[in-house]
């Protein structure tokens, strides 16, 4: 069973629509006439972003720069990130993470990455964010959970949980992906989520998963659209110790590809809430 | 199952209870019935849909059989529109365009956002213009997406509405203009399929412009109307942005003066008073990119009319009081040279009186010798010129006029040198010069090139009614 599928997957990244066809078939099972999104109601934390300025320094720090290796985050992303209130700040509200066009520290864009790590870690839970995203060529905005073992275990053995990813030149399409060993990068095993009739740049979406010790359930607003099982990922399930959050909006990079003369500036991620659950269901 | 019926017959029962309070409240009152016009989408699936049976309107050149429905190509179902763009040299018409107007009402589109249409061609081509909103009338909402990129397969393209509001009574569904300058002068067919005003709810982010995005600054002049022109909205869509060619009627103009300027809804601007007003504008509620800085100074200071002449003694070059000749261009940019001069590319249209206004000048030429025939002035006598200097005009300064006979093939020249001091500054002075004084020139029968040439010492002219005379 493994073996096949580990085929069918290999065939469905060189045809799309197999790939379609592939997650039309996994997504079939859990389609039921109601569907049942969340089931996880123990709020265990919440940031609703009603403080103005600089974002709750007790739940939030910052990914500052251009990366460790000073090569764009691993991807060629354009951007330096800065705490400064010009690429982060709460307002009205919201939080607001700006990408800028300007030449700082040798980058042409600034932007801001947010991360809970040291603050707020969590195994299993339904994590849950309600953003308005930017648009146009070149952005890359994400909401996603990091495996707090990245020192010790390299990525991607520490896990990457993919909440929402998006690109600015695809403005009604996002997915939800995990990467872990032996589907890293682009081997990752990944869902898309459109939406038909409307954006996501011009009104407020929220995105989540709910996430047990053998599944993750990926759901975009009232819509469950994606389960992922230790079945569904061709390496080890690295799913079951503390991650951490991030939020960030990049500029660029071997991924979404550079801005182009369609892109405008500056371009803001807007987050109304960020709220996690625990997983309080037993076994 | 059982639930599922029980809903059926719920909803029946809320439609039937609907239907009769409706129906109570016709009989109440006929008095509350606006009259509101078709709301349908669809202009052609497997056929027309309700454009009336004279809908088919082709332009003046065009050819006029361009247009059928093929039964045998179709994107979905039995049929499509079929376009057959003709040859450049075919007799009945060297390239295709229609209009396709509603007869009767027009609809009301206020609720879509685009129109829509999947199309294919025989081979990749680029189709010059497809839009809608022109109806041979006022066209006051017509859109256009100019170089549609057709390939051999059936693809789908979006044409935003740039203001859907704006469209509550519409009957210019959809126009085209077809050609072959990019095919070698050979027709090619496309067809286009299943095309409708749709809501898609994918296209946003409206970035309008006026002037091309362009903040333009420049003189203008009392009674002197401006037409705004660049006018377009540009959307991003699923797939990109679309930016589409507007009507003034879309827009919304402001005036930081409405003393001294002001912009109608047909995008004119009416020059009122001295002073200075900036012409801004927007689209449904979004600033458009561009603007319009006038500096008003007074009315116009125009050339005096020439004395009236026969038309059979005069050769003219650049006057609005003759038939004009034509010329390769009113400035040659020669830059084999050191020329700096600016202006004359195209003349400036003065509320329709065109005058030439030469700046940076150092010399320039107006061709006569490339693509058009030389100008023969054996018969001539004189050469007439009205040159108003925008300066003040210093001791030394001059401006002279040169000849050249042939160019290029046993060239000859001659020249005349207008002294500084027969110029008056800021004023049109009238010169009436004999060609028989343009030293060297001998044969005039082939003259292909008229020189102003100040070597800068004069730098900013008018220059008008041009012309040889007898």
């Amino acid at each position: 069973m493994n073996n096949s599928y580990t085929y069918k997957k290999v065939k469905a990244l060189q045809f799309p629509s197999l790939l379609f066809v592939m997650l039309l078939m996994v997504s079939s099972c859990e389609t039921d006439d109601v569907q049942t999104v969340t089931t996880l109601t123990n709020l265990v934390m919440a940031d609703e972003f009603d403080t103005e300025g600089a974002p709750n320094p007790s739940l939030w720090t910052y990914d500052l720069g251009r990366g460790p290796n000073g090569d764009g985050w691993g991807n060629q992303e354009l951007q330096y990130y800065t705490d400064r209130t010009e690429n982060v700040k709460v307002d009205n509200g919201l939080l607001l993470i700006t990408a800028q066009e300007e030449s700082f520290e040798g980058a042409s864009y600034t932007s801001a990455r947010l991360v809970t790590r040291g603050l707020f870690e969590q195994t299993y839970g339904r994590f849950e964010a309600r953003i308005r995203l930017p648009y146009g060529k070149g952005l890359w905005p994400a909401f996603w959970l990091l495996g707090n073992d990245c020192a010790q275990n390299i990525w991607p053995q520490c896990g990457e949980i993919d909440i929402m990813e998006y690109l600015g030149d695809s403005p009604n399409v996002v997915f939800g992906t995990v990467h872990g060993p032996g589907y890293s990068a682009a081997e990752g095993e990944t869902k898309e989520y459109a939406l038909e009739d409307d954006r996501f740049d011009t009104g407020f979406h929220v995105f989540g998963i709910e996430w047990g010790p053998d599944y993750i359930n990926y759901y975009v607003d009232g819509d469950l659209y994606n389960q992922i099982t230790p079945d569904d990922v061709v390496g080890e399930w690295v799913f079951d110790h503390p991650f951490y959050i991030i939020l960030n909006v990049a500029v660029g990079g071997s991924f979404p590809g550079s801005p182009n003369e369609e892109t405008t500036f500056p371009q803001t991620m807007l987050v109304d809430y960020v709220r996690v659950y625990e997983n309080n269901i037993t076994d | 199952m059982k639930n599922i019926k029980q809903q059926h017959m719920k909803t029946i029962f809320s439609i039937l209870v609907f239907m009769a309070l409706i129906g109570c409240e016709r009989e109440l009152s006929n008095d509350a019935e606006f009259a509101t016009f078709s709301t349908t989408g669809e202009v052609f699936t497997d056929l027309p849909i309700g454009l009336g049976s004279d809908f088919y309107f082709p332009f003046l050149g065009s050819k006029a059989t361009a247009f059928s429905v093929d039964e045998f190509v179709a994107y979905e179902s039995g049929a499509s529109m079929r376009f057959d763009v003709p040859n450049a040299n075919d007799p009945e018409g060297n390239f295709a365009g229609a209009i396709f107007r509603i007869e009767g009402s027009g609809r009301n589109l206020t609720e879509f956002d685009a129109l829509t249409f999947w199309a294919r061609a025989s081979q990749g081509v680029n189709i010059g213009e497809i839009g809608f909103g022109q109806d041979f009338g006022e066209n006051k909402f017509q859109v256009t997406r100019t170089n549609v990129s057709l390939g051999t397969q059936w693809a789908k393209y979006v044409i935003p509405i740039p203001d859907p509001s704006k469209l509550t009574e519409e009957r210019g569904m959809l126009w085209y203009s077809a050609g072959t300058n990019e095919t070698g002068g050979f027709g090619y067919t496309f067809w286009l399929d299943e095309v409708k005003f749709e809501k898609l709810g994918t296209i946003a982010q409206a970035q309008p412009a006026i002037l091309n995005g362009v903040d333009v600054e420049q003189d203008a002049f009392i009674n002197i109307p401006i037409t705004i022109s660049g006018l377009t909205q540009t959307f991003s869509t699923a797939s990109g942005n679309i930016t589409v060619n507007t009507t003034p009627s879309y827009f919304d103009f402001q005036s930081t003066n409405v003393d001294v300027a002001r912009a109608n809804e047909l995008g004119i601007v009416s020059v009122v008073d001295t002073g200075e007003a900036t012409i801004t504008a927007s689209l449904a509620n979004v600033a458009a990119a561009g603007s319009l800085a006038l500096d008003v100074s007074g009315t116009f200071d125009f050339a005096p009319t020439p004395p009236t002449r026969n038309p059979d003694d005069v050769v003219s070059i650049f006057s609005d009081a003759y038939t004009n000749v034509a010329v390769d261009y009113y400035n040659g940019f020669f830059t084999d040279g050191f020329q700096t001069t600016e202006g004359g590319a195209p003349p400036i249209d003065v509320n329709g009186d065109m005058v030439i206004n030469y700046t940076v000048l150092n010399f320039v030429g107006i061709g006569t010798f490339q693509d058009v025939a030389p100008v023969n002035l054996t018969e001539m006598t004189h050469i007439h010129v009205d040159i108003k200097v925008n300066e003040s005009i210093d001791s030394g300064d001059f401006i002279r006029l040169q000849l050249l006979n042939s160019v290029g093939n046993n060239e000859t020249s001659g020249d005349y040198t207008i002294d500084g001091a027969a110029l008056t500054a800021n004023q049109w002075v009238s010169l009436d010069i004999p060609l028989a004084d343009f030293n060297g020139l001998g044969d005039r029968s082939q003259i292909g090139l008229l020189f102003f040439i100040s070597d800068a010492t004069i730098a900013d002219i008018f220059v008008d009614n041009i012309y040889y005379y007898r």
